[in-house]
């Protein structure tokens, strides 16, 4: 019954070109070659002109190829059999199992209404005293991790996804190293969290087209789920392929490129999908976990650029380290003020003495005399280092308080970290 | 019913051809099924109109019929506009909610005004006396002010009053007066108007000089970089920076009748603070609820590009509409540089030769005009009232030498730079003493805003050198000049909003503590070696932290000043 084209007029990059009538504007349509069958879809309309993306690339195409359109805009199935399933960047199955058909919805739907937004109150608790003690994660917040490639993000990804108390975990891989797939797949099997995940994985070999799909298509099914009063965490990595994947449509496209060769529209591309990050007043939520990989560590780059602008701050993971310099929880304050009457006070006295301990350390590198006070900053900057930053230190929040009163006493006496004699009355450990 | 043909689709860019006349900039409405969308003129070119889509265009297909309205993309003026939360579009969002629940729906358009709601108006004009566009004809009370029932702005000359309502009930809708043109020609007169957006208001006797200093609470705002009445300022920083805190600030503390606040391409979450916090705070001045003299309009970084690009300008359009009345308005754009890439993203799409970063090469012009929509106005009945128009840029890469910024600069009477190594160094608000600047004249004395300016700026370069050289290579001094320019910094030029009484200072207070500062900078002090006037100064910030925290006047503030004083008396060279 859908109308059969054979005559494709223009074959540029990803973009096939046919002479058709009646198309509707983001329809959807096979395209079938001599490689295999592959989605595509309607970009633009130029009178009888249909300019069509295909998912799985132009080579291959061929003049004569067959086109069939579906009559319908890109849906993909939801259901709670999606738990547990990986499926490929236009939705797939990319695992041995069944295909799943039922329930179609469509993606990219539209933006939340903001007079339906509440102000975010629930800490999403990680173990990581970096996140929990200094930069706290908030549910419903959109948080990049800025990194250079080669920093261990995907790992710390995976594990503030398995310790984080959520209901379910979408997992959106853009532009992956096959290895990483497996990573992640294995280590939330291993790890008995799988039965609660789903997996989108564009991998790095896979068609670009499809690399953008990616983001869209979990943030679909996170959003479902949302609806149904769970609690939903959301891993995109890495948003800076998906970005280059944008690129290299807009340029075979001929569009007019902005900065550095990124489209015009790039900061509102990465909004629409960043703000889908939401609490539903009286139902579940999202928070969207992102990587942002900076090309040569240039936080002015314009993916890592925009993003700053967009999320609700950011953490830089550098020689394995989350950075407490630069690093930002926008909503930290909504949250940290409710969990135990020191938070606040340790999260500032640590980051300012450690401030202080890299000032000695430079003092030092320069060769000048290390008075008594740089001794200990010495001795404290070490123990913080170790005991708090390590990305291996996984300890819950309360346990990280106390540690880091811990590390106080040892380093120092009670009147020299500038605490409120209130504070060091009742937490101050006592000298064994 | 003027209708026309769509021939081509790409993204929210329609290419219609028409028939009959259309106008550049008139609204059309796509039909999609049942929906219709909206959408409005941007380009015309023989037989084909393009039409940028202010929503998502997926479903439309070649063929599909677009109706055009005739009319000029507009906003309803009238009572009831105080206290809404509207899209760019003027939908109003929470009547949306209650509609279609959690997610915005495309093709859905409420009325801004709500149609049932009735005004008790009062005459303020009577039968046979001459009016002008402009001027009032009754009000009715809305909220905490007079709601100035005014004749259409799109009437010329004199006009007769031919009929005006008694005292009474009235909707939105309703006539309540009639007047005659001087060609005979009868106009009604209803409690609302309709105004194309793009067009300026401009039914008022004569634009002044803006002059008189609109406080803000912010000392850094005040008394070094001042915002006046009727002025411009635009507030420019990387991310992180602070810019939408500082605007947030600014629309609580503002000594202002009315502020607008336009969230332009920013994140959804920072309105929703303001919409639900507002309603809980009170308005120091009126000791009404702040939201009673706010209205937001809210077109986030999610929401359709394209009314992004109408929301700024539906926002100036309602503060020149109070403006008319009599009333000084404050309007808050965040961000200016989301709305020009709108317009990039736009420029794009027509394939329109492109400028400097892709931008329009109209951009400046554009940006120029908005702003000058700001401004002091002399009205008809001889009262004044005011637009000010603060905008925040969001340069790509913290690099204010972009178009956005530059384009500002211009136009913009006030520059509020915001820099990454103040905010750094959680020095709030992160406004560059060094870089920023103001046309406008300050609420404190000349010559000694003059002198601290060059405490600070001496006492920066001092503060560069000594990096270099080390402290043991600085004279005394020069040491005294840069611990004196950074005692300005941290007891006066920042501020904290997290204090309740830090949080805004008012002009007074302001006066007061700049002048006790001013006096100290005069002194000449004596101490032994650096480490003791380190030392003085360390305690004597302290001190003057303290006293910033204290109610103004209190005891404790009166107390803290003799400390004070006492403290620097200590340490005086009266030779």
């Amino acid at each position: 019954m859908h109308k059969v084209y054979h005559r494709i007029e223009q074959i540029a990059g990803n973009v096939i070109v046919v002479s058709a009538e009646a198309i509707i504007y983001g329809e959807l349509a096979q395209v079938e070659s001599g490689f295999g069958t592959s989605l595509a879809q309607v970009i633009r309309l130029e009178g009888t002109r249909v300019y069509l993306q295909v998912f799985a690339g132009g080579r291959g195409v061929a003049t004569d190829s067959k086109v069939r359109f579906l009559g319908r805009t890109m849906q993909i199935p939801f259901s709670d059999n999606l738990m547990g399933r990986v499926f490929t960047g236009s939705g797939v199955p990319r695992d041995k199992g069944p295909e799943i058909t039922e329930n179609q919805i469509p993606i990219g739907g539209p933006s939340v209404n903001p007079a339906k937004r509440i102000i975010p109150r629930n800490m999403v608790r990680t173990g990581i005293p970096m996140i929990d003690v200094f930069n706290t994660l908030v549910e419903s917040q959109k948080l990049p991790i800025f990194s250079v490639a080669g920093e261990p993000y995907n790992e710390l990804l995976a594990r503030i996804a398995l310790q984080a108390e959520v209901d379910v975990i979408v997992l959106g891989g853009m532009g992956l190293k096959h290895d990483d797939y497996l990573f992640f797949r294995d280590y939330l099997e291993e790890n008995g969290a799988l039965s609660r995940s789903v997996l989108y994985v564009h991998t790095a070999s896979d068609p670009t087209v499809e690399c953008m799909l990616v983001p869209d298509i979990a943030l679909a099914t996170a959003e479902q789920f949302a609806l149904q009063n769970k609690r939903v965490l959301v891993l995109l990595t890495d948003m800076t392929n998906f970005a280059d994947a944008m690129k290299e449509v807009a340029i075979t496209m001929e569009q007019i490129p902005s900065n550095r060769g990124y489209p015009g529209d790039l900061y509102s591309q990465l909004a629409a999908r960043y703000e889908k990050a939401v609490d539903f007043e009286g139902s579940g939520s999202i928070t969207i976990l992102a990587v942002t990989t900076m090309p040569g560590d240039d936080v002015t780059h314009p993916v890592p650029d925009n993003t700053g602008y967009i999320t609700e701050g950011q953490f830089y993971l550098k020689n394995g380290r989350i950075e407490p310099f630069g690093s930002l929880s926008r909503l930290k304050q909504q949250v940290n003020g409710k969990t135990r009457d020191d938070h606040r006070t340790i999260m500032d006295t640590m980051i300012q003495l450690y401030s202080s301990y890299k000032e000695t350390l430079e003092k030092q590198s320069m060769g000048f005399r290390m008075s008594g006070w740089d001794t200990k900053l010495l001795k404290y900057g070490e123990r913080f280092e170790k005991e708090m930053m390590a990305l291996s230190v996984n300890i819950p929040l309360e346990a990280a308080l106390d540690l880091g009163w811990q590390i106080l006493a040892d380093c120092f006496e009670p009147q020299e970290t500038g605490i409120s004699s209130k504070l060091t009355e009742q937490f101050w450990p006592s000298k064994a | 019913m003027n209708l026309g043909k769509i021939v081509g689709v790409n993204g929210n860019l329609l290419t219609v051809e028409f028939e009959k006349p259309v106008i550049q900039n008139e609204v059309g409405f796509a039909r999609l099924g049942e929906v219709t969308l909206k959408a409005e003129v941007i380009r015309i070119r023989n037989r084909h109109a393009e039409l940028q889509v202010f929503e998502d265009t997926t479903g439309l297909k070649v063929g599909d019929q677009v109706e055009f309205t005739g009319a000029l993309l507009s906003v309803e003026l009238g009572p009831g506009l105080l206290t809404q939360v509207f899209d760019g579009l003027q939908n109003p969002l929470p009547a949306l909610a209650e509609e279609c629940g959690f997610f915005l729906q495309r093709g859905k358009y409420l009325k801004p005004l709500p149609r049932d709601a009735k005004w008790v108006f009062t005459p303020l004009v009577k039968e046979g006396d001459t009016v002008a566009a402009g001027d009032a004809v009754g009000q009715v009370p809305e909220g905490i002010f007079d709601h100035k029932i005014m004749v259409p702005f799109r009437l010329h000359g004199r006009l007769t009053v031919k009929f005006v309502a008694g005292a009474g009930e009235f909707t939105v809708e309703d006539t309540v007066a009639v007047v005659i043109d001087d060609k005979g020609r009868e106009h009604e007169v209803k409690l609302m108007q309709v105004w194309p957006v793009k067009i300026p208001i401009k039914c008022y006797a004569e634009r002044l000089r803006p002059t008189e200093p609109l406080a803000t609470s912010q000392r850094i705002v005040d008394t070094f970089f001042p915002v006046a009445r009727g002025g411009t300022y635009c507030i420019p920083g990387p991310f992180g920076a602070g810019k939408t805190v500082l605007q947030q600030i600014t629309s609580r503390h503002a000594d202002v009748d009315i502020v607008v606040i336009a969230a332009c391409g920013e994140r959804a979450g920072e309105v929703v603070e303001t919409l639900r916090e507002f309603p809980e705070l009170t308005d120091p001045k009126t000791g009404k609820s702040l939201m009673e003299r706010t209205l937001i309009i809210c077109n986030t970084s999610s929401m359709p590009v394209a009314a992004r690009e109408a929301s700024v300008y539906t926002a100036v359009t309602i503060s020149e509409y109070y403006r008319q009345m009599g009333l000084d308005v404050l309007l808050l754009a965040d961000s200016t540089s989301r709305w020009a890439q709108a317009l990039r993203e736009m420029s794009g799409r027509l394939e329109e030769i492109p400028g400097e970063e892709a931008f329009p090469a109209y951009l400046e012009s554009v940006i120029a005009a908005f702003y000058e929509r700001g401004g002091v106005v002399r009205l008809h009945n001889g009262e004044t009232g005011s637009v000010t128009i603060g905008g925040t840029v969001s340069p790509a890469g913290g690099n204010f030498e972009e178009p956005v910024t530059q384009g500002t600069l211009k136009v913009v009477g006030a520059f509020h730079g915001l820099s990454r190594a103040r905010s750094d160094a959680r020095r709030y608000p992160a406004i560059d003493p060094l870089e920023s600047w103001s046309k406008y004249k300050s609420v404190v004395d000349e010559e000694e805003l003059v002198q601290a300016r060059r405490f600070l700026r001496e006492g920066s370069e001092v503060g560069q050198m000594m990096k270099v050289v080390g402290e043991e290579g600085t004279s005394i001094e020069d040491f005294m000049v840069y611990l004196k320019g950074e005692y300005i910094d941290s007891v006066y030029l920042q501020q904290n909003a997290f204090n309740d009484v830090d949080a805004a200072t008012p002009v007074v207070r302001q006066k007061h503590v700049f002048g006790f500062i001013a006096r100290l900078l005069k002194t000449t002090l004596k101490f032994e070696d650096k480490d003791a006037a380190r030392g003085f100064f360390h305690k004597l910030t302290q001190a003057t932290r303290d006293w910033n925290q204290h109610e103004f006047e209190s005891d404790e503030f009166k107390k803290q000043e003799e400390q004070l004083d006492r403290q620097i008396a200590e340490v005086t060279d009266y030779a």
